[in-house]
């Protein structure tokens, strides 16, 4: 490896070495606030390292990872999502938890190490390591408040799941490899192309493969263990898990598909289709029977992911383009959604906020908050001058674009049905509280940096609804690099 | 920027509104009432100062240029009549609910400037995406003023009105992307700009299928039937100024969109559809009608009676000649003014004697003198009597559409004896017969009076002398039609 290798990669040493640094700090003593701040200036220096891998750009280090401008936006977003969740975490930790706090953050960092990798690879190889990382370094997370039943049962839950899924996944590298002899995504693409219908082999590989992503996305039908584990995990872990690891994912599944070819493969694409109807259509019918906000918003990311496939589906480079938009909108409303959760969440309960009944009458004793909560729930519906308004208009433009008229008719449906529940948390926070029981029990006033992490959120949602346009810019110099790599070959 | 202003002085005043409730409860009225007042005379002063042809003014901004999204407004006579209306029914609504909304005034006009604000923005985009968002844009607040200051069952009414038409907007939603798509497809250009896709040739299914799902969304919104059952239920449920906004302005942003967008985009596909989409508005007629007539409570009533009103403007649009256009037009103002009037009646009525129930009512004309004379005088120009706006609207939409559709006419002409039927029933039995519940308060206030007088002077003056608006809305409609013209002649052309 060269210093050019290395610099192309710094933002990812970074982060590896922020993790040391604070294993290090809480040998030297325990402070929840010093391995807080760590953590938040790990990943901001990260952050700030992209310009310097972005010179280098695009860049092949090593077989397994690449360094080009799709990795590093998305690099980037989830970046910014796991700065927002570890503030969030501080004054969540600050007032929950009686067992140490601090390794919380040594977790973060690695999970969020596991998510980079996988954006950057070009390998099955690298692709495994990053996705592991992210695996194990969750299982600890969800399960962190120890003492609870809940954590600790949707802990085990993700681990059962999420080594069936990598035995999946395994399996079906193995006969991707057993077909085409090679490891490599871009390399991987010449038989693909140029075979006319692939074999058996490969298509079996694929299924596996497909499984596997289906269970890390929860995609319908692998998503039985998406609503119990938000249920169960603490409230930013769940958001982790539902905002960093599902980007991430989608971000490599859409670089292997174009590297592959898998997109000129009707079995492929058709199974997708089906998966994203059963998505959309499934999620939102679920969403409605549940009275536990996490809940909904488990089943509501369900079907959100069935909408980003839809752009998905299209392929070409405004698959590139919606798929990246759709993503970032889903990122910022869902970290909005859940950092509401996670503000109001008492210590003491056993469990967070997350009863509709909880949200009685938010609107006339927090209204800052009710505000910010409505204004994400509106942005998951899709309403105009959110950027879930922009997020959706691509995911239909996609879709009517590339006729997909099975998915797009989903879409309607799903997208008419998830009205329904999202103002059905609306009208909890509207009700008069003169109505119904007692009040109900919520957490003390929101610390500071979660306050500033909300209008963080919150000025995103408006701004980024309100006036796209440099978004698109950034984000059609990143998907350039894709959609020509994919034109021109390796 | 006179036109973007339009926009941005009601949503200014939306939040000044807001956040002036701590000053004094009663300060978001002032401030909201001056904020329409001043929309209200730079949309007066653009009239007077327009350019001359059809359009009398535009703004055309960039926005989103990489898909070729652009911030373009423009004002004809059309636009100018709907925007006037609009601003000032919101006065009105305003004005009219000073005493009834006493909890978060501020939170309430926030939410009801931000309605007009969405509508104004409705009646001048030009833009097809510009257009879808400020259509969706403006139920939010919508909903909040339902679903909050609405009466028992405001909940599900709120919802029901959100689902149907934020549904029906998607239908819309993925038509405006397959006409943009057609254009790309055809110049290798990404454009959603109202004239550059205005001029497109399009298959016969194709401009069939993109035309129904305009039309889906209009016809909810307007609403037609089978597309009304939102309609009842959320005008009944929201709070008296929600339902003139929601009677006088939202339902003709569905007329509107009919005549700015379907008929000028697909003309081919519109004629072809012109058959069913009048026995729909006769059907709507004489439904709505019958309806109204079985109502026991008042609001529903009127509310029911919106959707008879609204037939005739479904038939006099798909008929697409100037008389039954003009027409239209008269019936959207005068159906605004007259609608929008009794909500506010059936308002004041709650208010004093806490019911809407007409079989709990009657007798309230000795009580209530002035109360009781308004509202005969707004039920007879619902039923339309010479001499009153309504009369005028609806006696030009049925000999415009005697010619396009005879049959249908005569069906929808039975409409009119059939709201003699709900009006005078409505007055017979609310105010006469023996007085069943009495007033808890006294007949109308000054300000009261001054604004039922603005609604009965505007009525008449629309009645007795329609010629300056008609004079208005020619060129515009001449405009639409004439543009309709040449993208005719331009398919025939096409192989």
């Amino acid at each position: 490896m060269s210093s050019a290798d290395f610099l192309a990669m710094l933002p990812f040493a970074v982060l590896a070495a922020a993790a040391i640094v604070i294993m290090l700090l809480i040998a030297a003593g325990r402070d929840h606030r010093r391995c807080a701040w760590a953590s938040a200036i790990g990943l901001i220096l990260a952050f700030a390292a992209i310009p310097v891998a972005a010179a280098y750009a695009p860049r092949q280090v090593t077989a397994l990872f690449v360094a080009d401008a799709y990795a590093l936006f998305y690099l980037g977003l989830i970046l910014v999502a796991a700065l927002a969740i570890s503030l969030l975490s501080y004054g969540y930790l600050e007032s929950h938890n009686d067992s140490p706090r601090e390794e919380y953050y040594v977790l973060l960092l690695l999970a969020t190490l596991g998510a980079t990798a996988m954006v950057a690879s070009s390998h099955f190889a690298g692709f495994f390591l990053g996705l592991e990382t992210l695996s194990i370094s969750l299982f600890g997370l969800i399960a962190y408040p120890r003492r609870l039943d809940r954590p600790v049962e949707a802990s085990i839950k993700y681990l059962i799941l999420s080594g069936i899924s990598s035995a999946f996944l395994l399996f079906g590298i193995a006969l991707i490899y057993a077909d085409l002899g090679t490891l490599s995504f871009a390399r991987a693409a010449r038989p693909a192309l140029e075979g006319g219908t692939p074999d058996l082999f490969w298509l079996t590989g694929i299924a596996m493969f497909l499984a596997a992503i289906g269970f890390k996305l929860s995609l319908v039908p692998f998503h039985m263990w998406a609503p119990d584990v938000y249920e169960g995990a603490p409230a930013p872990v769940a958001a982790f898990v539902a905002v960093v690891s599902k980007s991430a994912v989608l971000a490599l599944l859409l670089r292997y598909f174009l590297a592959a070819g898998a997109f000129e493969s009707g079995a492929v694409t058709g199974a997708l289709s089906i998966i994203a109807i059963l998505s959309m259509i499934a999620g939102n019918l679920l969403a409605l029977l549940q009275d536990n906000v996490k809940r909904i918003l488990a089943y509501s990311s369900i079907a959100h992911l069935g909408y980003a496939l839809v752009a998905f589906l299209a392929g070409g480079p405004l698959a590139i383009e919606a798929v990246s938009i759709y993503l970032v909108a889903y990122v910022v409303t869902t970290l909005g959604a859940f950092g509401v959760v996670t503000l109001l969440s008492p210590a003491g309960l056993g469990r967070d906020a997350d009863q509709l009944v909880d949200y009685r009458g938010l609107f006339w004793t927090r209204p800052q908050l009710a505000a910010v909560f409505a204004a994400m729930l509106l942005s998951l519906a899709g309403i105009p001058l959110t950027v879930g308004f922009i997020a959706k208009f691509y995911a239909f433009a996609a879709g009517v674009g590339a006729d997909l008229t099975g998915p797009v008719a989903a879409l309607v449906a799903g997208s008419i049905i998830g009205l329904y529940y999202y103002l059905r948390i609306i009208v909890a926070t509207l009700t008069p509280l003169t109505i119904g029981g007692p009040l109900p029990q919520l957490g003390p006033p929101a610390h500071q940096l979660s306050s500033a992490v909300m209008a963080a959120l919150m000025f995103l949602l408006i701004a980024l609804g309100a006036y796209p346009s440099p978004l698109i810019a950034l984000i059609r110099t990143s998907a350039d690099v894709l959609a020509g790599a994919h034109k021109n070959g390796p | 920027m006179m036109l973007a202003s339009l926009i941005i002085i009601p949503a200014l005043g939306a939040i000044l509104a807001w956040r002036s409730e701590r000053l004094h409860p009663d300060a978001p009225r002032w401030i909201a009432l001056g904020a329409l007042a001043a929309a209200l005379a730079v949309t007066v002063a653009v009239w007077m100062h327009g350019q001359d042809g059809p359009w009398l003014a535009e703004t055309n901004w960039s926005w989103i240029p990489q898909l070729g999204i652009a911030f373009r407004l423009g004002l004809d006579g059309l636009s100018l009549l709907l925007i006037l209306l609009t601003l000032a029914l919101g006065i009105l609504a305003v004005a009219a609910s000073w005493t009834e909304i006493a909890e978060r005034t501020g939170l309430f006009h926030l939410t009801l400037l931000l309605t007009l604000a969405g509508v104004v923005g409705v009646f001048l985009a030009l833009d097809l995406f510009l257009f879808f968002f400020f259509w969706e844009l403006m139920l939010v607040p919508m909903y909040f003023i339902i679903a909050v200051w609405g009466h028992e069952e405001r909940i599900g009414a709120a919802i029901k009105f959100f689902i149907f038409t934020q549904g029906s907007g998607l239908l819309m939603l993925i038509a405006i992307l397959a006409i943009a798509l057609v254009h790309l497809q055809a110049t290798g250009r990404l454009t959603f700009d109202y004239f550059e896709l205005m001029g497109m040739a399009l298959g016969p299914d194709v401009s069939l299928f993109i035309m129904l799902g305009f039309f889906v969304a209009f016809a909810v919104k307007l609403p037609a039937f089978p597309f009304h059952p939102w309609l009842p239920d959320a005008h009944t449920q929201a709070p008296t100024a929600g339902s003139v906004i929601l009677a006088g302005v939202l339902l003709k942003t569905g007329a509107y969109g009919l005549l700015r967008f379907v008929v000028p985009l697909f003309p081919d596909a519109a004629m072809r559809f012109a058959p069913i989409a009048m026995l729909l508005g006769a059907i709507g007629v004489l439904y709505g009608a019958v309806l109204a007539f079985a109502q026991n409570d008042v609001k529903r009533l009127v509310a029911d009676s919106s959707i008879s009103h609204m037939g005739f403007v479904l038939l006099g649009i798909f008929a697409w000649n100037a008389l039954a256009l003009k027409g239209v037009v008269v019936q959207m103002i005068a159906h605004g003014i007259s609608t929008g009037a009794l909500f506010i009646i059936v308002g004041l009525l709650q208010e004093r004697i806490h019911t809407r129930d007409l079989r709990l009512m009657g007798g309230l004309s000795a009580q209530l003198p002035r109360l009781s004379m308004i509202g005969l005088f707004f039920a007879i120009a619902t039923l339309g009597l010479p001499g009153l706006g309504n009369f005028v609207g609806e006696f030009l939409v049925l000999l415009g559409s005697f010619d396009a559709n005879p049959p249908l006419t005569i069906v929808a002409a039975a409409g009119l004896v059939a709201a003699v039927i709900y009006a005078l029933t409505l007055v017979q039995r609310a105010f006469h017969g023996e007085l069943r519940r009495s007033s808890s308060a006294p007949d109308l206030c000054l300000r009261e009076m001054a604004v039922m007088a603005v609604m009965m002077i505007l009525i008449l003056w629309l009645g007795v002398r329609p010629q300056p608006l008609l004079d208005t809305v020619s060129p515009a409609l001449l405009n639409l039609q004439k543009l309709d013209a040449s993208h005719a002649a331009l398919t025939e052309h096409q192989p």
